[in-house]
């Protein structure tokens, strides 16, 4: 349909933009073997010394404890999220539109908001900043991508299923073992590992909440503010774009049908839904 | 044991508005209690003052910070800043994601799809940092972009630490977040939409004008949404990869946090806040927004 022009013309500016977001990430896959601390290029040499070098007590307890919060953040964002999905999905009351704009609002807010909202929430409370306020932090903007996941999925689940696993004389346990479940067992994987990744990620609001201790995000930070350990940073970043690139894949995998890898899709999608049903 | 545990279905199933409240109480006031609680006791400390003597919080009503914002000059200037470079991220990545979502909704196989939406997805959810970080190193003085423009005799470009930069960081970084919601947008737009328009006569530059881009803006006001907030509320990439004038809203907001001057910080964090609602008002009224 298109010209033969328009259509090259795309493809190459397409091909370019895909360039554009991946020689970055190649090149610091480069940069983790430079053999000299100077961090200019070309890279002087090629070593696999800092490697090794990188497995320092510092970065091995600041990766711990981004585990731990991570982990701990997706747990809660895992039974928060669904408890509020299946409230919005399954039944009709007022304010039910209010619940995915509530919910979507720490991501949809600048993220300095958030973070110091809760600083001084702490301060005034008189609560000292520790593990549990860097999960709290966390949990906050995570929920809404478990929701969003579970919801998606929800909305293309027919109810009905689960009536006539009632009908047929199942309980409440075997209706949720054997029908809820598996439609939703997908949904949660992938909801839960997106919100580890964004919890595992996150620096601005984190840096608000975490007092004295160092998420690996925070611990990098500093690195790269101070100019420290740029060597440490490259060998970081390699593994990180090698690790994180494993759960994207995955839960692209479990939600092909509904492609709400990104934070915010399903309101995007919707949104884009509607204002095309009213366009046509 | 399953007798009862029918009756227990049985209840929730007559009853069903318990089982709505069971589902939805507690996350509702855990979100309530943490983070709404929060976000008024920020809006109301920011007519609060500290002591400048003891810097005790004084909770004595006044609109001193606003005032203070106000009229102060440089204040303006970070504001416009701020807000001005989120504008610009957002025009490029519109700039930038149009074609590409188009090339993936319309001309692409399914394999090269494919392969597209993976390119798209792994930059955006890599770490936020790195990407900063790697593009501190590309335009450092002695970076990949200055060995480049040697190596093709073009003299060297000195954008490193400089607004520029920030521009282009955060255009990098928040490009997917445009692309996604672009792309499914493009996705609905019927072939026979775009036959008609050229079966009634239109050129190319005419459907695009007349029935493409009317369809497909919601589309792309979701996205900058995204690019719009996520730059407004940042202060990491002008922390690590600006110059002495990059200083964004939120550099100022930590810098007084950490001085304790909590109230100040809470009216100047009010700017983009207000700035959102007011985006965030428009986008609704171009209908990228019924369904939130």
């Amino acid at each position: 349909m298109e010209s033969r022009a328009t259509r090259l013309a795309l493809t190459v500016w397409s091909a370019l933009v895909v360039l554009f977001l991946w020689i970055p990430l190649a090149l610091i896959m480069v940069y983790a073997f430079n053999k000299s601390n100077v961090e200019g290029w070309p890279i002087s040499g090629f070593t696999t010394h800092w490697f090794h070098a990188a497995w320092t007590s510092e970065v091995r307890t600041s990766l711990w404890l981004s585990v731990r919060v991570g982990l701990i953040a997706t747990g809660l964002a895992l039974v928060l999220g669904s408890m509020a999905a299946f409230g919005v999905a399954r039944f009709r009351f007022f304010g039910r539109e209010a619940v995915s704009f509530l919910l979507v609002l720490p991501i949809a807010l600048p993220g300095i908001v958030t973070g110091i909202a809760l600083n001084s929430a702490f301060v005034a409370g008189n609560i000292n900043l520790s593990t549990w306020t860097i999960v709290t932090g966390h949990a906050t903007f995570c929920v809404v991508v478990v929701y969003n996941n579970v919801l998606a999925r929800l909305r293309r689940s027919s109810p009905s299923l689960i009536e006539a696993s009632q009908d047929l004389g199942a309980d409440g346990w075997q209706t949720f073992r054997f029908i809820v479940w598996p439609v939703l067992s997908t949904a949660l994987v992938a909801g839960g590992l997106l919100a580890f990744a964004l919890s595992f990620d996150e620096v601005i609001v984190t840096t608000f909440t975490a007092g004295a201790q160092n998420t690996l995000p925070l611990l990098i930070l500093g690195y790269i503010r101070l100019g420290q350990q740029l060597p440490v940073v490259n060998v970081i970043a390699f593994a990180m774009i090698l690790l994180t690139s494993i759960p994207v894949l995955l839960a692209q995998r479990l939600t092909r049908d509904t492609g709400v890898l990104r934070p915010g899709a399903a309101e995007v999608t919707e949104a884009v839904e509607t204002a095309q049903a009213t366009a046509y | 044991m399953r007798t009862a545990r029918v009756r227990f279905t049985g209840f929730f199933w007559r009853h069903r508005w318990a089982k709505a409240l069971l589902l939805l109480a507690p996350p509702l006031l855990a979100f309530a209690l943490v983070y709404l609680a929060s976000l008024v006791a920020l809006f109301l400390s920011s007519f609060w003052t500290v002591d400048p003597f003891t810097s005790e919080i004084r909770h004595a009503w006044n609109i001193d910070n606003y005032r203070q914002l106000w009229q102060g000059g440089a204040y303006h200037s970070i504001a416009f800043r701020t807000i001005g470079i989120a504008a610009a991220v957002t025009v490029a990545d519109a700039i930038l994601a149009f074609p590409l979502g188009y090339f993936m909704a319309r001309i692409a196989g399914g394999r090269s799809r494919a392969f597209a939406f993976v390119a798209v997805l792994l930059p955006l959810w890599s770490s936020y940092l790195i990407r900063v970080y790697i593009w501190r190193l590309i335009l450092d003085h002695n970076g990949v972009l200055n060995w480049t423009l040697q190596k093709i005799g073009l003299p060297a470009a000195n954008i490193g630490y400089t607004n520029w930069a920030v521009w282009l960081i955060f255009t990098y970084i928040w490009l997917p977040f445009m692309i996604l919601p672009v792309y499914g947008a493009l996705e609905r737009v019927p072939d026979s939409f775009l036959e008609a328009s050229r079966d009634l006569g239109a050129g190319g530059w005419t459907t695009f004008r007349r029935v493409l881009l009317p369809l497909t803006l919601p589309g792309v006001i979701a996205g900058s949404i995204f690019t719009f907030s996520l730059t407004l509320g940042d202060y990491i990439t002008p922390l690590l990869a600006g110059g002495a004038s990059s200083q964004f809203i939120g550099n100022v907001v930590y810098d007084n946090i950490n001085n304790q001057l909590t109230p100040f910080a809470a009216a100047f964090a009010a700017v983009p806040l207000a700035v959102m609602g007011v985006y965030l008002l428009i986008a609704r009224r171009l209908g990228a927004f019924e369904a939130l």
